[in-house]
């Protein structure tokens, strides 16, 4: 166990921020694009928070999440890019608070 | 005989006939079937009675059985002994009669075909009543009697007031056939049996004179008895069943129907001779009935409602009989007022008839020499009714009122009721006869009546007159009456009081030499002759105690209270859906930022909770 260590505190408090301006930008944004791009910041805050973990109790499970993370992501996004393709094209818009057909 | 199941199998062949046909049949073709086929079961009665005239046995006839429950098998069988051929004669013989006379006074109607279609169902019914072996078939009858009287009252359904009267006779007379139901549940519980006479030997052997059983049985039989005969308390619906074509009047509601409840209580005078309170009951329900209804004759001004309260008046004699023992008296009696008040109801329709449908016998009058066939049976009728000496009705009433005296401790009381009774009846047939046949014309007959009403009247004034001769075979139906051995003071108060009641008559309503005008027209007698006008004020009773407090609630639940709760919570969770439906926006970060509270919330509260 060589190399700098980074203090576990830090580390979390960096994955709070990073998920915080994901929220921010998630609540935020109008453009669906931007809140894609915000919910994947919101899940690489989360990861980091695991890998953090595992690397402080020396476990491999923080790792493993975290590839469980990257490839539910890359999923997500490739759904996620189909619904933003098909809203452009229903809408003629991106604008969230434009399309509000499921209105009750 | 062999043909025992003819005699009801004629009419009710008959009034399927008539119904299938709808209406459709030539009314030639109509009267004759529905007259005829009483026609053939009154020759097939007739020959029934010359045998068991000749041998006097007991005839039982299994017909098949009507259904098996467990240990419930009542079967379809006829048990004819004295007093079932007594009730068969005069059913199909009167029955004739009136079916005969019907084709003449209804012809111009158009539905004479329904007209002899419920005659005839009728007539079917009202024989498997009498000739029933137990008491289930014998209820059958007696609401299949039930229902033709509702639909003969109303017959010309097309005036509501009609309607309304048949409905009431149809309620009214429920409510005594349920009280009978009730009885024979119980008779069958407990005695395990409703063909009558095992089960009138059962119930002498199980239970004792005086037990509390017999009494609650007779008195629910009772009920029946007292709704269908329009006795005291249900006797309202009789007077306002005249809205019926008259010969249904003279058929149903004078001479076979009203009497079942008689016939009832002597069919299963076993059982009330067990039952002394009951019996007793059935003396005073009887007197008081009789009393009533006579009281309320005096001043009715419908020829067809004097007559009605005259049955009713009459029908509280026979059950004074009943209640005193003498249920051949009133079985006497039933017979001879089914001549007597048969030939009246038809003289009456044959007025009614001859006057363009006259009904106030205000407007009428002056009829003796214009239509003297009917005087003359009307004349006969009354004297009948009257009981003047020697026409039937005084040999039937003479032998109650003697019976009545007899009895020990209230028999003098009822023997006065009814003496009482008998002057009022001779007061108020003779009022009618005086005021309808003598004096002044109001209104001229535009016709006479034809050979069929004449024959059925002629054949009725003999039966009225010489029926008090007839001997009836009912020695060996009920147990045997003691000889009367009654003063001659008693016989002769007997004979002299209906022949009062004649001159009192013709004192007041022809003579004139008693003149009361001044005494009716005050106040007090306004207020006596409204009160006995409307039948002592018993609808209006009725009306407060049932009839309103009923439609009030009738009313309450047309809303359907119950149902208020249900549609309650259906308002209440469509009222949540639209309210929660607006929170779907259909906004994305709306929602987003929903669940970050939400989530924020949770997080708060199981933080708060961890510590």
């Amino acid at each position: 166990m060589g190399g700098l260590q980074i203090p576990m505190e830090q580390v979390l408090a960096l994955a709070g921020l990073l998920f915080s301006c994901g929220l921010l930008g998630l609540m935020l944004r109008r453009n669906i694009i931007f809140m894609l791009m915000s919910l994947e910041v919101m899940l690489n805050a989360a990861a980091l928070a695991f890998v953090a973990a595992g690397a402080k109790w020396q476990q491999a499970d923080g790792q493993i999440i975290f590839l469980l993370i990257l490839s539910v992501a890359a999923a997500e996004v490739a759904v996620g890019l189909g619904l933003v393709l098909q809203i452009q094209r229903r809408f003629k818009t991106l604008d969230m608070d434009q399309a509000r057909r499921l209105r009750g | 005989m062999a043909g025992i199941w003819l005699i009801p199998f004629f009419p009710l062949a008959s009034a399927v006939l008539l119904l299938l046909s709808a209406g459709r049949m030539p009314r030639q073709l109509a009267a004759w079937l529905g007259a005829g086929s009483v026609g053939l079961s009154a020759i097939c009665v007739a020959s029934l009675v010359n045998d068991f005239l000749a041998d006097g046995q007991v005839r039982e006839v299994t017909l098949w059985t009507w259904m098996t429950v467990a240990e419930f098998t009542p079967r379809f069988a006829f048990y004819i002994d004295g007093l079932t051929v007594v009730m068969m004669s005069v059913i199909t013989g009167v029955g004739f009669l009136i079916h005969l006379y019907s084709i003449e006074f209804m012809w111009d109607d158009e539905s004479i075909c329904r007209y002899f279609a419920y005659m005839n169902l009728f007539v079917g019914a009202m024989l498997l009543l009498v000739m029933a072996d137990n008491l289930l078939l014998l209820y059958l009858g007696w609401e299949g009697v039930g229902v033709c009287s509702y639909l003969l009252v109303g017959f010309w359904y097309r005036d509501p007031a009609n309607g309304k009267a048949a409905r009431k006779a149809f309620v009214v007379t429920r409510v005594g056939d349920t009280a009978m139901a009730l009885g024979l549940f119980l008779l069958f519980t407990e005695l395990g049996t409703l063909d009558i006479q095992p089960l009138l030997a059962a119930a002498n052997s199980t239970w004792q004179v005086g037990d509390t059983l017999p009494v609650l049985a007779t008195a629910l039989l009772l009920g029946g008895a007292v709704g269908k005969s329009a006795q005291l308390p249900l006797q309202v619906w009789l007077p306002d069943a005249m809205a019926g074509p008259t010969p249904v009047s003279a058929l149903i509601h004078a001479a076979t129907m009203v009497t079942a409840g008689v016939y009832l209580i002597a069919r299963t005078s076993g059982l009330f001779l067990l039952a002394p309170p009951t019996m007793e009951a059935v003396a005073w329900i009887g007197l008081l009935t009789l009393l009533l209804a006579a009281f309320a004759a005096l001043v009715q001004q419908d020829i067809k409602r004097i007559l009605a309260y005259s049955t009713i008046s009459q029908i509280g004699y026979m059950f004074l009989a009943l209640g005193v023992g003498a249920f051949a008296s009133g079985i006497f009696h039933l017979v001879t007022h089914a001549f007597f008040k048969a030939l009246l109801f038809l003289a009456a329709g044959a007025v009614i008839h001859c006057l363009h449908h006259e009904h106030n016998i205000f407007r009428m009058g002056g009829l003796r020499k214009r239509l003297p066939v009917v005087f003359w049976s009307f004349l006969i009728g009354s004297a009948a009714l009257a009981a003047l000496p020697f026409t039937s009705g005084f040999y039937s009433k003479d032998a109650i009122l003697l019976s009545a005296s007899e009895v020990g401790g209230i028999g003098l009381w009822l023997w006065a009721g009814g003496l009482l009774g008998a002057l009022l009846t001779g007061i108020y047939s003779f009022r009618l006869v005086f005021i309808v046949f003598f004096g002044q014309a109001h209104t001229e007959p535009d016709r006479q009546p034809g050979w069929k009403m004449s024959v059925a009247l002629v054949v009725l004034c003999a039966l009225a007159l010489a029926g008090g001769l007839l001997a009836l075979p009912l020695a060996d139906v009920f147990p045997a009456a003691r000889a009367h051995e009654a003063s001659h003071a008693i016989e002769y108060i007997s004979i002299g009081t209906p022949l009062l009641g004649l001159l009192l008559a013709y004192l007041m309503f022809l003579g004139r030499q008693i003149n009361f005008d001044r005494a009716a027209d005050s106040i007090a007698g306004r207020r006596v002759r409204g009160f006995l006008f409307s039948g002592w004020r018993f609808d209006q009773l009725y009306e407060v105690l049932w009839v309103r407090p009923y439609t009030t609630v009738a009313h309450w639940c047309r809303n359907e209270p119950v149902d208020r709760v249900y549609n309650a919570i259906v308002a209440s969770s469509q009222w949540a859906h639209h309210k929660l439906a607006a929170l779907q926006t259909g906004e994305l970060r709306w929602y987003a930022t929903s669940m970050v509270f939400g989530l924020v919330l949770l997080l708060a509260v199981m933080l708060r909770n961890a510590t």
